[in-house]
Order: structure tokens, then C-alpha cells, then sequence
């Protein structure tokens, strides 16, 4: 791959940079011959997704020698490092030059600076699979459209510590406020609330009067690159548990944040394994259960052989689709015993494995959509 | 100024007296070396040289000349003392060190000699601050011999560009490269860090660069952890000379320019890192 990034684009790529850290701690990197150089982030609890898609007119010069996928991922903050101080990017960087260096197995990022400074990263990186997460956001019946700085201004009245939100809506109005743990018995928590009312929007389209709830990490995170690039910021959701679909997109970028909501019945976790809930089930035995359980879709690389062993068990979840059902409530159980469900929101909303980030990163994974990831590849070959 | 007009008498006994009507030109530079807390001060008719050295291997000196002062009263040709540099810069910024313009302190700092604590008087709005700094045995700095007859490169570059660099310098490298040439990449800082290298290429005709002098071919590594105190200066100043010697040690000289427009250096020696095999 070989791609040039020039003037004002060089800071919409580090800013997309900075807001994909907000979620996870890899960065995915795809160069597709067609759509685009994607960058893509999963959070170790597969919650939270974040996908930005430059396609190749955003780039002055974007090369990618077709027949050969490559794929790559590598620390995100080795390539935030790359792209440090964005005042001083905006101010010195010109030209931002990434290439693969085959010999010696680095990913390059030259910057080329005013007065002629030549700022050089060779980043290490690792093979891996595509990261793709399956959403319809155009099925969902909650669509909102709004200026970055309205949805930046809310919200600033949360505080920083505070982790996650309900939002709800009405033909009117929409309602973002705290979430508070009832379980956790925090009565004494300061609850904050506020409505925004239709006409603020430049799109305000409901048909289910829902309710959801979600972590504000991410939508900060994407807010940050809206707010700079002033890329008016799209909502898409339905109802509690399927996931919230954040975009943005102009003629050559498109980023899309998929968020896990909390689903509805928290309070009963012996259902957890079940279905997930609000759903009913012969819908979860669908085809088009996608739609609103960010799913990963995730596929070997065919190129250089990964670190990790299996190719063969790519074939594995092709036919075993049928068998998710029950394979939910194996993994929803796993789940409960050795993931980390601090957060209901994970378990909860994949009916899935949590993976540990490092299993998470090493394992291959499947071509077809698959709900979990794959920590439990092992029972499924057998 | 009450406290500057006080008792000129009183002088007869010290051997050093100096003062200034803005101590922060005096503050700002110690910080520049304030890495280590005990500093040797050699003050001669020519003005205060302040040595903060750190394993032996690293020296950072603070010249303040004698001009910097308004006044400056030696009556050796040499004095020399020890102290606590952390507990120096903490009495000269005892009145809060604002940086409001028109208000600023003023200092006045005597010393009796030998087995004296060095005693600062610090006047801000007409409240006066007694300060007595207890002096110990001053030590002999390090001489690194580097003198100009063996510089074989020498680089000056105006600091902005090399401030932004070791802003973003990968901290997790346990070295830095710096390597001087007569061709390409002519001047080029490197880390090798956990996440891969990193370069940073200085043309030699870059308006950055206001002199390159390369005689020959070097590249040498420097322990990061010792270098990172050269920020501070590196911070302070406009322009910085870079220079190694035929034996691979490292010599920073930072140009600074206090408040009032007068010029310290503030210069760093630095012993090249054990690995580096270009002796």
C-alpha cells in the first residue's frame, strides 16, 4: 500500500485516529482497492465499534497492488504517536505519506514538514483479519440528523466520570439523561436531564417512542472528530438492546460508531442466556438478526499466514448458524463465569462471549457473520 | 526599592553580594538544570555559573553574567558553594512567582563566605522575605574536556523545530540517535521504542537550521533518560547548538532570553551511551 495524505486531510486522518481511541486499544487497518482505506476499532468487550472509511479520492495518491489483501493491526497509540500535537500537525504537517515496507515489515508514516522536516514512524504491526461489524442503520425507526455542536453542547452537561445515558424520544422531543445503577442501590447519585426539542435537529424522523441506554465514551469520541471537521452527526437506533449507529459522512469519508444499548429487562439475569431480550425469538433465529446486534463479521486474511494456527476454522461457522440459538445460551453462560460482565452491556446485548482483549486479538476468525466472537471456536469444531 | 537601598554597611562582610529587581530572570534559568537537587555555584567577577550533574554523565551549567545584575559585588576572584537547588528555587518564588506584568519580586543575594548560608532577600509590594539557605561543601564539577579544537559537527537550529520533535520524542525508547552527516538525512534524531523507530529529519538547508558543520560521519546514542532534563531549556530557549565531539560526547547550547530581553546560556554535556560503537 502506498498512499499520500495532503494539507487539511492530514488532520481529518489524525483526528479520526484520536476518536477510534476512545474505543479500543487496536487499530485495524484495511486497504480496499475500491471503497477506501478503512481504519476500524473494537472495545475488548465487543460494546463499541468504530469504522472510518476514506475512500481513495480523500488521499492525493493511494496505491494499494490489487490481488494482494492486506490487513494489519497494530497499537493504536503508536499511530496516535504518529500524529501527537494536532496544532502543531495543522500548523507544520504538509504531506503525510504511508507506505508498506515489505522488507522489513513496517508500516511507514512520514510526515513532511514546513522548512523541510521529515518526521519518519516505522510502526510494527501484526497480521489479522478483517474487523467488520454488521448493522442496517437504514432499517432502524429513530432517525436523527444534527449539527456536531448541538450534541457537543449537551453533552458538556454531563460530567466526564459519568458513563452512560438514556436517551428517549417522542414525536417532539428527545431526552438525554443520566443512567443510575438501581441495582447498585446508588439513590443518592445526582441525576441530570435534559430534552432537546425537534426543531434543533436538521432531521428528526421517529417512529418507535423508545428508550435507550448507552455509554458516552464513544459518542465523545466521534463528537470529537464531528465537531472538528464539522460533519453534521446521524443517529440510527430502534430499541433497547439493539445497537445505536452514530455516523458521519461526507463525499470521501464515512465513519460510523455502532454502540451497544443496554437491553431492557437488567434486572433479570436468569433470562440472560435465553434471548436476548425485548426480542422475540423466532426474530433472533432470523436471517436478519444483524440488524441490530453488532455482529463481526470477521474473515482470515488470505494473505501472509497469521501467527495464529487456523485456517480451518474458517469453514466452521458457515453451517452452524442454525445452531446459534443455543450456542448463545453455552456462550451467554460462559460469559457470566469468566468474562469480566462488570458492564451488563456486553453480555447482555451479545448474548456472547466477552473475549479477553488478548484472546480476542489472536484468534482467526470466521467468514460469515457470527454473533460472538470466537473464544469458543474450539466447541464449535467439535 | 526599601529592600535593595538597605544598609549598604552590611555589605563590607559579604563576599558576594547580587541583586536583581526581577528574580524570576534568575528562577527561570536555574529550572532550566533543576533535575537534581544539589547545585555548585561559582560565581567570578564575570558572573554565576550554577552545575547540576546527574551519574556522572550528564553536566547542565546556567551562566548568568555579571550584566544580568544590577548589581554584582565579588571580592574574590573565585567563590564557590553548594546548595539545595529545589529549596532555592522555592524562596525565590516565595511570593507566589505570579507572572502579572508589573509585579515582580526583587532579590537580593548575599553571601558571607565559607560555612555561611546564602541569605535572599525577596521584596514584593513592600513585604520583605529573609531567606537563609544553608551551604554545603562545594564539589569539583566534572570537567568533560570539551573544548571547540575537537568538535568535529556542530548544528544550530532554532528551537521551535526541536522543541515539537522532543515533544513527541517516543519515551519509550531507552535511547536517542542522533546521527550528523555530511550527506543525507544530514541531521537526524532517533528512537527505537516499543511500537517501532522513529525518525526525525533536519535538511541542512532548512530555514531551521542556522549553521551545519559536519566534518564527519557520527552517530551516536544518548541515554534518554538523561536527556529529557534538556527539555526544560530546550523550552526556554530561541536557538540551540548542537554539538559532538571527536569522542562522541554530546553538547547542547540553549540561547535563552530572560524577560528583559538579555541573553543566558544554559548548556548541557552529555556522555554518549556504552552500546554506541563508533569510538
Amino acid at each position: 500500500m502506498d498512499c499520500v495524505v495532503t494539507g487539511g486531510n492530514v488532520k481529518v486522518l489524525a483526528k479520526a485516529i484520536h476518536s477510534l481511541s476512545r474505543i479500543g486499544d487496536e487499530l485495524y487497518i484495511e486497504p480496499q482497492e475500491g471503497p477506501g482505506l478503512a481504519l476500524r476499532c473494537v472495545n475488548s468487550s465487543r460494546s463499541a465499534y468504530g469504522c472510518f472509511l476514506f475512500s481513495p479520492l480523500f488521499f492525493s495518491r493511494y496505491i494499494v497492488p490489487n490481488g494482494i489483501a492486506f490487513r494489519c493491526r497494530m497499537s493504536i497509540k503508536s499511530v496516535q504517536a504518529v500524529f501527537r500535537s494536532l496544532a502543531s500537525l495543522e500548523k507544520t504537517v504538509e504531506k503525510c505519506h504511508i507506505h508498506l515496507d515489505k522488507q522489513k515489515d513496517r508500516l511507514t508514516f512520514t510526515l513532511h514538514c514546513k522548512y523541510g522536516l521529515l518526521r519518519t514512524h516505522n510502526l510494527s504491526f501484526q497480521d489479522s483479519e478483517t474487523l467488520q461489524a454488521v448493522f442496517d442503520k437504514n432499517s432502524c425507526k429513530n432517525v436523527f440528523r444534527a449539527n456536531p455542536r448541538l450534541l457537543v453542547d449537551t453533552v458538556a452537561h454531563f460530567p466526564p466520570s459519568m458513563e452512560e445515558v438514556t436517551l428517549s424520544v417522542s414525536d417532539e422531543r428527545m431526552w438525554l439523561r443520566n443512567h443510575v445503577d438501581e441495582e447498585l442501590g446508588d439513590s443518592s447519585a445526582m441525576l441530570t436531564e435534559l430534552f432537546l426539542v425537534s426543531d434543533e435537529f436538521d432531521h428528526f424522523a421517529v417512529q418507535a417512542h423508545t428508550s435507550i441506554t448507552f455509554c458516552l465514551k464513544e459518542l465523545r469520541g466521534l463528537l470529537f472528530f464531528a465537531e472538528n471537521t464539522g460533519l453534521p452527526i446521524s443517529m440510527y437506533f430502534d430499541e433497547p438492546g439493539s445497537p445505536l449507529v452514530l455516523s458521519v459522512s461526507d463525499s470521501i469519508l464515512e465513519g460510523d460508531f455502532v454502540l451497544a444499548t443496554l437491553s431492557d429487562d437488567t434486572r433479570n439475569d436468569t433470562r440472560r442466556g435465553d434471548t436476548p431480550p425485548a426480542r422475540p425469538p423466532d426474530d433472533f433465529m432470523n436471517d436478519d438478526m444483524d440488524s441490530y446486534l453488532i455482529a463481526m463479521d470477521t474473515s482470515i486474511a488470505p494473505g501472509p499466514s497469521t501467527t495464529d494456527s487456523t485456517s480451518s476454522k474458517q469453514q466452521v461457522v458457515a453451517n452452524h448458524r442454525t445452531r446459534l440459538h443455543s450456542e448463545e445460551e453455552e456462550e451467554a453462560e460462559t460469559a457470566e463465569k469468566d468474562g469480566p460482565p462488570n458492564k451488563k452491556f456486553c453480555s447482555l446485548l451479545f448474548g456472547s462471549v466477552l473475549p479477553l482483549s488478548s484472546q480476542m486479538s489472536t484468534q482467526p476468525v470466521s467468514n460469515q457473520e457470527v454473533l460472538a466472537s470466537d473464544s469458543d471456536d474450539d466447541t464449535q469444531i467439535d | 526599592m526599601p529592600l535593595l537601598m538597605q544598609s549598604q554597611s552590611d555589605d563590607d562582610q559579604y563576599v558576594l553580594v547580587a541583586t536583581l529587581d526581577n528574580a524570576r530572570n534568575l528562577s527561570n534559568i536555574l529550572k532550566a538544570i533543576a533535575f537534581k537537587d544539589h547545585a555548585i555555584f561559582t560565581a567570578t567577577p564575570n558572573g554565576l555559573r550554577v552545575t547540576v550533574e546527574d551519574s556522572k554523565c550528564l553536566q547542565a551549567n546556567a551562566f548568568i553574567q555579571a550584566a544580568i545584575f544590577q548589581e554584582f559585588t565579588i571580592k574574590e576572584d573565585l567563590v564557590g558553594l553548594q546548595i539545595n537547588l529545589t529549596v532555592l528555587l522555592d524562596c525565590l518564588s516565595i511570593f507566589g512567582g505570579s507572572t502579572v506584568p508589573g509585579t515582580s519580586t526583587a532579590l537580593r543575594l548575599c553571601y558571607k563566605g565559607y560555612g555561611h548560608p546564602l541569605t535572599l532577600f525577596l521584596e514584593e509590594g513592600g513585604v520583605v522575605t529573609v531567606c537563609k539557605i544553608n551551604t554545603q561543601e562545594p564539589e569539583e564539577p566534572i570537567d568533560f574536556e570539551f573544548c571547540s579544537s575537537n568538535v568535529t559537527n556542530k548544528v544550530i537550529l532554532l528551537s521551535e523545530s526541536l522543541k515539537e520533535a522532543f515533544s513527541e520524542l517516543d519515551m519509550t525508547s531507552e535511547v536517542l540517535q542522533i546521527t550528523m552527516s555530511l550527506s543525507q538525512p544530514y541531521f537526524r534524531l532517533s528512537t527505537f521504542g516499543n511500537a517501532g523507530s522513529a525518525h526525525y529529519d533536519y535538511p541542512k538547508d532548512s530555514d531551521m537550521m542556522e549553521l551545519f558543520h559536519c566534518t564527519t560521519t557520527q552517530t551516536n546514542k544518548y541515554k534518554m533518560s538523561l536527556l529529557k532534563p534538556s527539555t526544560k531549556a530546550l523550552a526556554l530557549s530561541s536557538k540551540v547548538s548542537v554539538r559532538t565531539d571527536s569522542r562522541g560526547v554530546l553538547s547542547l547550547q540553549y540561547l535563552v532570553r530572560n524577560d528583559d530581553g538579555q541573553i543566558c546560556f544554559v548548556d548541557y554535556y552529555c556522555c554518549p551511551d556504552e552500546e554506541a560503537d563508533d569510538e
